[in-house]
């Protein structure tokens, strides 16, 4: 199937949680923070841990520890080997599923609510949580793979180009620390396990459960799962990055297509100018086919088939960044068109006709965002991994309303400098 | 219209069975289908319009012309200017998108409930009158090549499968790539476009599938409203063009960058023709779930786990389609093995399976997990609309969702068994393989200075 085109929508996550689904909070005895949304539409329960361990945490030399050890938690624990543990959750319906960036790395399950299915699920990922494995063998022959499948990444130009973006974006930040075969190579099994008892412990966790159980359920099976952890700390983070000057990197490849990324540090998870920036950015490369970008580079002259822009906010400055594809012919008048509605759009803001639309968008597709299960638990669990205030959701469509064009201009300021601007071309030299 | 009143019927028993009588559907005087699926637990609604019309309904010369279609819908009609239709969903809360499939074009918003009217107009309006404007449909088809070079000309995986399929079948039109070949893109006129538009984006060959928190007479008479007033007309003959059968196993070779190479088997199999035919589909469906239903299913616990043979494996069967059917099984080999031992080892788990059988509680796990995706499929108010019209896209209807479901669940150990004895032969087998060139990229060079100043 062919979608007419990506939707990048990153800050689009600093989503909502509607009227009428309300978000309970409390802290487990060893003290986790819980989160809990009761759903008893559907006979189905979502759990997910969120630890800090993401990438940012790889020790220097060492890069591509986090994955590893995430990859690991569920291929042996306890008395169960990889093959029980996976047999056991589809003897259920179940599945243990997860994800790791550069923040946070999630263990998830989605089980059946009905109490057999579930407890037999839960006491596998209580064992997950317990005690993983972290096989000698099991290791090598995941860091086998990791590397081939990183030396394979490394043939293809979207990932040149985002390496590149990266790399120097966050020079002297662990944002900007890359696994190469050789570090994911220098990992040894002991690492794993230190690192897990770091980053995995009960003070380091969050715990988002949404779906068919009551209160008194939702925090038996919270105590539970949170006195399977290990105890320890919340970890301290690197100091924040801290931007560079604008530079233009130009990677030879050879593709039909030149791969373009322009962007900088910006935005911190939680920063107050977050609601400026959503609604901004909605007129300037997040609003779909209706953006400035998308009008000028794709729909007045077919240079591109996707082109956005978006802030991810992260825990420390997460990036501002546009980018697109284009027959490498043309690439440079792309990137011309693309500076001239990021200058015009950072001078002016919104007409007052795009920021009405911009906000009718916003506020009017705020029931989307939360319309299933699925949805409302990543919205939650976000909200819980980065301290977000409860009512952040209740309060999102006020918040999107309350922006005026001068908040957007001076949101951007403050969020995008043109001289720090970072520009990586992949194309063929 | 003669369903009306069914449908009045089972309303009165929604209350009591809301399973059974959930979705409800009707047909409108000019040939419309209408399926509405109530869904009450957020105030959205998905609107979908789903054409009976995908790339294997073109003939040569004009591959592509499917998807390019879907694109130039956006570009306006006599009352909607290009790009109107994406502004007029935005202001109404409501994200758009549009897919093309070998079998069918669908097109949809997702929206806050109350606009469900707004959308029914928009999409009512270019079913029978869009313009394909020459100038709309020259920066079009540039934005379709640009789509073509990112998901297939610069990746040699996607090259590879486009190539297989394209020796694997010979005179099917499911040997065309949907997004068409580069040349005759460069070659595709808008009227081309227009010709596709006229023959084929008529009531009769439509369905609208609504889900969401709605009330489906409503739904009726929303539809009524808007898309009643539209003409039908008769539709081209289709020409079955049948793939004569395979007598010998095909073989290919691509090259393009790449660490890993990619190998690929491909197999003639039965499709699901009718939701009360043979068997066999099914157990091929219960066959993939078993060899890669989930990590430690039987190929990825072989190969990658045990043998360390793959980096990865993975398998492809889609029973459903208006057209043949492959069985796909692909994987990467492992550091120091070859394609060749790769897929003696791919071959030798079926034929395991061909040989041995299969366990109970592999069959039972498989459908435990089917049986609970049918209770997780309930939480996507858009799943449900999918999978609504991705059934009547290809033939079959809603109310046969179930009893393709009870077809799969009643599947037995010795008819997996015997579709994996039956079907995975030389004969009808096409082997692929990516053979990696070496990448040519460089470390990145500093242009220090030439950074975004103004």
């Amino acid at each position: 199937m062919l979608k007419r085109i990506f939707f990048l929508a990153l800050l689009a996550l600093g989503g909502t949680v509607q009227a009428g689904v309300a978000i309970e909070h409390w802290q487990s005895p060893v003290g986790t923070r819980v989160y809990f949304v009761h759903s008893p539409a559907l006979p189905i329960l979502d759990v997910q841990l969120d630890f800090a361990a993401g990438s940012m945490f790889d020790p220097p030399g060492k890069e591509g520890l986090a994955g590893l050890t995430h990859g690991l938690l569920d291929l042996g624990a306890g008395e169960l080997d990889e093959t029980d543990i996976s047999n056991r959750m589809a003897d259920v319906g179940a599945s243990l599923g997860g994800s790791l960036d550069k923040d946070r790395a999630s263990l998830s399950l989605r089980t059946l609510s009905r109490p057999d299915r579930r407890e037999a699920a839960l006491a596998v990922l209580e064992q997950v949580l317990r005690q993983p494995r972290f096989e000698a063998a099991i290791l090598a022959r995941e860091q086998g793979r990791s590397i081939a499948a990183l030396k394979d990444a490394l043939t293809r130009p979207d990932t040149q180009a985002s390496r590149a973006f990266w790399a120097a974006l966050y020079p002297a930040h662990p944002y900007g620390r890359l696994s190469t075969p050789e570090s994911l190579a220098a990992v040894r099994q002991p690492d794993l396990r230190e690192f897990w008892r770091k980053h995995y412990n009960a003070a380091n966790a969050t715990l988002t459960l949404v779906g068919d159980i009551s209160r008194a359920e939702a925090e038996a099976l919270a105590q539970r799962l949170s006195a399977a952890l290990p105890s320890g700390e919340p970890v301290a983070l690197p100091a924040p990055p801290v931007a560079a000057n604008g530079q233009r990197l130009e990677l030879a490849y050879p593709a039909s297509q030149a791969h373009i990324l322009v962007g900088m540090p910006s935005v911190v998870r939680g920063d107050p100018d977050f609601f400026p920036l959503l609604v901004g950015n909605y007129t300037l490369g997040g609003g779909g086919f209706v953006s400035r970008l998308m009008q000028e580079v794709r729909e007045k002259r077919g240079f591109a088939y996707s082109v956005y822009s978006y802030f991810a906010p992260m825990r420390q400055a997460g990036p501002f960044q546009i980018g697109l594809q284009t027959k490498k012919e043309q690439a440079e008048e792309a990137l011309t068109v693309v500076r001239q509605v990021l200058t015009g759009f950072l001078a002016e803001g919104p007409t007052p006709a795009e920021l009405e639309a911009a906000k009718a968008n916003l506020i009017g597709s705020f029931p989307l965002r939360l319309d299933s299960n699925r949805k409302i638990l990543d919205h939650v669990a976000m909200i819980g991994f980065y301290g977000l205030p409860l009512d952040y959701l209740d309060t999102y469509q006020a918040r999107v309303r309350a922006v005026s064009a001068a908040d957007i201009r001076r949101a951007f300021a403050r969020h995008v400098q043109p001289e720090q601007l970072v520009t990586v071309t992949v194309a063929a030299g | 219209m003669r369903k009306h009143g069914v449908a009045l019927l089972l309303s009165g028993l929604v209350l009591a069975l809301p399973v059974l009588a959930n979705p409800y559907e009707t047909t409108l005087k000019n040939g419309l289908k209408v399926v509405v699926k109530e869904d009450h637990r957020a105030p959205v609604v998905a609107h979908m319009v789903w054409y009976r019309v995908g790339s294997m309904d073109e003939v040569d010369g004009t591959s592509g012309v499917a998807h390019l279609l879907e694109h130039m819908m956006f570009k306006g009609t006599p009352r909607v200017g290009p790009g109107e239709f994406s502004k007029r969903v935005a202001a109404a809360g409501g994200q758009d998108n549009a897919f093309t499939s070998r079998d069918y074009t669908a097109y949809f918003q997702q929206i806050p409930k109350e606009k469900l009217g707004d959308m029914m107009a928009l999409e009512a309006d270019r079913m029978r009158h869009l313009n394909v404007a020459p100038k709309e449909f020259a920066q079009e088809i540039k934005v379709v090549m640009e789509e073509r070079r990112l998901r297939t000309e610069d990746n040699p995986q996607a090259l590879l499968f486009e190539q297989a399929n394209a020796v694997a079948l010979q005179a099917h039109p499911y040997r065309r790539p949907i997004i068409g070949w580069m040349n005759d893109l460069e070659n595709m006129t808008a009227a081309d476009a227009r010709a596709w538009y006229d023959q084929w984006y008529v009531p009769n060959n439509a369905t609208l599938v609504v889900s969401g928190d709605v009330d489906h007479q409503q739904v009726f008479k929303l539809a009524r409203q808007h898309y009643g007033p539209l003409k039908p007309r008769a539709l081209p003959v289709r020409k079955p063009r049948a793939e004569p059968e395979q007598t010998g196993i095909r073989r290919l070779i691509t090259k393009g960058p790449a660490e890993l190479p990619l190998l690929l088997l491909g197999w003639k199999a039965p499709r699901v023709e009718r939701v009360d035919g043979p068997v066999e589909p099914f157990a091929l469906e219960m066959l993939a779930a078993i060899l890669d239903g989930h990590d430690a299913a039987r190929l990825s616990r072989s190969l990658v786990r045990e043998q360390r043979i793959a980096t990865s494996v993975g398998v492809d069967y889609d029973a459903l389609g208006r057209g043949p059917a492959l069985f796909y099984l692909y994987a990467s080999p492992a550091g120091g093995h070859s394609p060749e031992a790769l897929e003696k080892a791919l071959r030798a788990e079926v034929e395991r399976i061909a040989r041995e059988g299969v366990d109970e509680a592999e069959l039972k796990r498989a459908k435990a997990q089917l049986i609970a995706g049918q209770i997780y499929k309930l939480d996507s108010v858009f799943g449900q609309a999918m999978e609504i019209g991705s059934m009547e896209a290809v033939g079959l209807g809603h109310q046969d969702i179930a009893a393709l479901q009870a077809r799969l669940e009643a599947v037995t150990a010795e008819q997996v068994q015997a579709a994996a004895r039956r079907w995975f032969g030389d004969d009808s087998l096409t082997v692929g393989l990516l053979e990696p060139l070496p990448a040519a990229a460089k470390p990145p060079v500093a242009t220090p200075g030439a950074g975004h100043h103004h």
